[in-house]
Formats: structure tokens, sequence, C-alpha cells
């Protein structure tokens, strides 16, 4: 593999994770539990949805063949997909949303620090600016898993189970492979297990003010960094993917 | 009036410019002040309005009611000489 083609894979990955985040979170419009909420899931939405625009635009131009954000969005098959098996986990009740959320944005705050001071100019752009917006993300599910985990008793079993189930999606999230290894050479890339202590340390944190049982770590489903995803990846695309599909090239 | 079953009712003042006021914009539901400032975030800050937002439970306000309007401000009506109004602009100032 070429430093290019490590780049390339990587940026993907970046920008498959924001994208597949985005479209979940967007399903929470109109359907928030308060109106407030609503506005608040689909705020977090769109900043994925930007961030998905940025990293795909960068990967479209490191591939260089004329392709756009769209068609890198919109005209890939499901196996070319490399975001974490846990974006694309049904969105679930409230808890499970918030739980998610809290488990990926202290994760990206933790990445976004370290690809601010990436080597590539465009990524550590894209990433300080992604960086702010996590810090929002984390704090706005951080205070939610508060207020479920001490709220009442049903609130707080079900966001115990959110945790419990959402537990063995964490530790692809960290995984290293031939790109990323490529490009920690090139102080492009973030070094994940270096990672992997300080937000196992954040989440801890925040589980225990939320009188959460942090769950252990045992089996870990794995393979999106090859293209592998859960059964739920294909219906997303099926949704989002139609219009260009049906239609290539449709414009307004 | 149906009662309101969502959450408290808190008041929102943003700051549009460093230094300015905090003006009224609005209101937002929320059970504690740091859910409020954060909705307050997303509904009124989310094209760029604010530098600084303040949120209030709007128990806490007090408000005049219509029927003391004609008492609290009719009496100001013949009042002209409180506008600064007989002042010659000194020269060169572009405002008092």
């Amino acid at each position: 593999m070429t430093q290019q083609e490590a780049l390339f894979k990587y940026t993907l990955r970046l920008g498959d994770n924001a994208l597949i985040q985005g479209h979940r979170l967007s399903e929470w419009c109109s359907k928030g539990p308060i109106l407030e909420e609503d506005l608040a899931l689909t705020n977090i939405a769109l900043d994925n949805i930007g961030l998905a625009q940025a990293f795909l635009k960068y990967a479209a131009a490191i591939e260089g063949n004329d392709k756009t954000e769209d068609d890198l969005a919109y005209k890939r098959a499901e196996r070319q997909f490399y975001n974490n098996q846990i974006t694309e986990l049904p969105i679930g009740d409230f808890a499970v949303t918030i739980a998610k959320q809290l488990l990926i944005s202290t994760f990206e705050v933790q990445l976004f620090t370290a690809l601010s001071k990436s080597t590539d100019e465009t990524i550590a752009g894209i990433a300080a600016k992604g960086l702010k917006e996590s810090r929002y993300h984390f704090v706005h599910s951080r205070d939610w898993c508060f207020r479920l985990g001490e709220g009442t008793e049903v609130s707080h079993a079900k966001l115990q189970q959110a945790f419990n189930e959402l537990w063995p999606y964490t530790g692809e999230l960290f995984e290293m492979v031939e790109e990323d290894n490529i490009l920690l050479v090139a102080g492009i890339a973030a070094d994940l297990s270096e990672l992997h202590p300080i937000w196992k340390a954040t989440v801890a944190t925040v589980l225990k003010e939320a009188t959460i049982q942090m769950p252990e770590d045992s089996y870990m489903h794995t393979g999106s960094r090859n293209g592998i995803h859960t059964e739920h990846l294909g219906h997303i695309l099926a949704e989002m993917q139609y219009l260009q599909r049906a239609y290539p090239d449709a414009t307004w | 009036m149906a009662t309101d079953t969502q959450l408290d009712l808190w008041e929102v003042f943003i700051q549009q410019k460093a230094g300015g006021n905090h003006t009224h914009a609005g209101s937002v539901h929320a059970s504690d002040k740091q859910m409020a400032l954060q909705n307050a975030r997303d509904i009124y800050t989310r094209r760029k309005e604010g530098t600084s937002i303040w949120v209030i439970p709007s128990q806490y306000i007090t408000a005049s009611t219509t029927e003391d309007a004609d008492m609290l401000f009719d009496p100001s009506d013949d009042k002209l000489y409180r506008h600064p109004t007989f002042y010659v602009m000194p020269e060169g100032a572009k405002q008092i």
C-alpha cells in the first residue's frame, strides 16, 4: 500500500464515520422527546454531515479522478465503506442514542485533538473544526448521561442496558491497521492505541458520576477496517443512496 | 390554555456582540441550567447570532400588567423635557 492509498482509505474512514453517524442522528428529526432536544440532536447530525463533506471532499481530491464528495457518499457499495460499526447501529431509544453519542464523541474529542496536530494540513484543519463540535457533543451527551443515570429507575436501567449493548462495538474504534501504521510514521494519522486509555478513563469518569456500571471488555466486534459491516449499513445506504442510484447525477 | 408538560420554562437572552446588551430572544424548556444553556445555544445561536447567552427561569420574572399600563406609562407622555432635545449639539460630536 502506497502512502497515497493509505491516505485515501484513512480519509474515507474519517468521512464515513461522520456520514453514517450524522445519518443515524438525522432519524431523530421530528421524533425528539421534546422540541428542544429534537433540534439539539439534528444540530449534531448536521455537524457530522458537514464534517463528512469536508473529509470526503479531501478523499475525492486524493483519489484524483474528478470525483466529488457526493460520488463517494452516494455511489460506493457497502463493502467500500470504512465507518466503525457502532455508527451504523440503530438509534434505538433515547438512552441508546445518548450512550452511543457519549462513546463516539469521547473518542472524537481524543481523535481530533491528535489529528489537529497532523502533518497533513487539510486533515489538521478539518480536525480542528471537528474538535470544537465534538467537545460540545460530548458535554451534551455527558449531561444527559447524568440525568438519565440518576433519573428514575427506568431511565437508569435503560441507560445501563444501552451501554452494555454498545460496549462490544467500542474495541473497533481503536484498531490500528496497515493504513494507520503507514500514516503514523509520516505524522499524519493518530496513534489510536495511545488514545484508548484516555478514552476509557474519560468514559469511566462519566459513568461513575451517572451511577452506571462500566461494562467489562470481552468479545469485541470487528470488520469495518475491511469493509465488513453489520446488517444495518445496507439498509442505511439503500435509503441514503436511493435517489442517486435511481436517477444518476440528478440535479435540482 | 393547555398545561405545559415539557419541563420548566426559561427565558433566553443573547448578546450579539462582545460588550453589547443581552437582548431577549425567546424561551426554552429545560430541567436544569446546563440543559437550558445548551437548548438556548441550539435554538437561538445556530446561525451565529450570539457571543454570549443568559438563561433565567421564567418564574423569576415579574412582569407589569396591561391594566397597569395607564398608571405606569402615561404620566411620562407630557414630559418632553426629559429628552435631551433642547441641547445644541457641539460641533464635531457624532453622538450624545
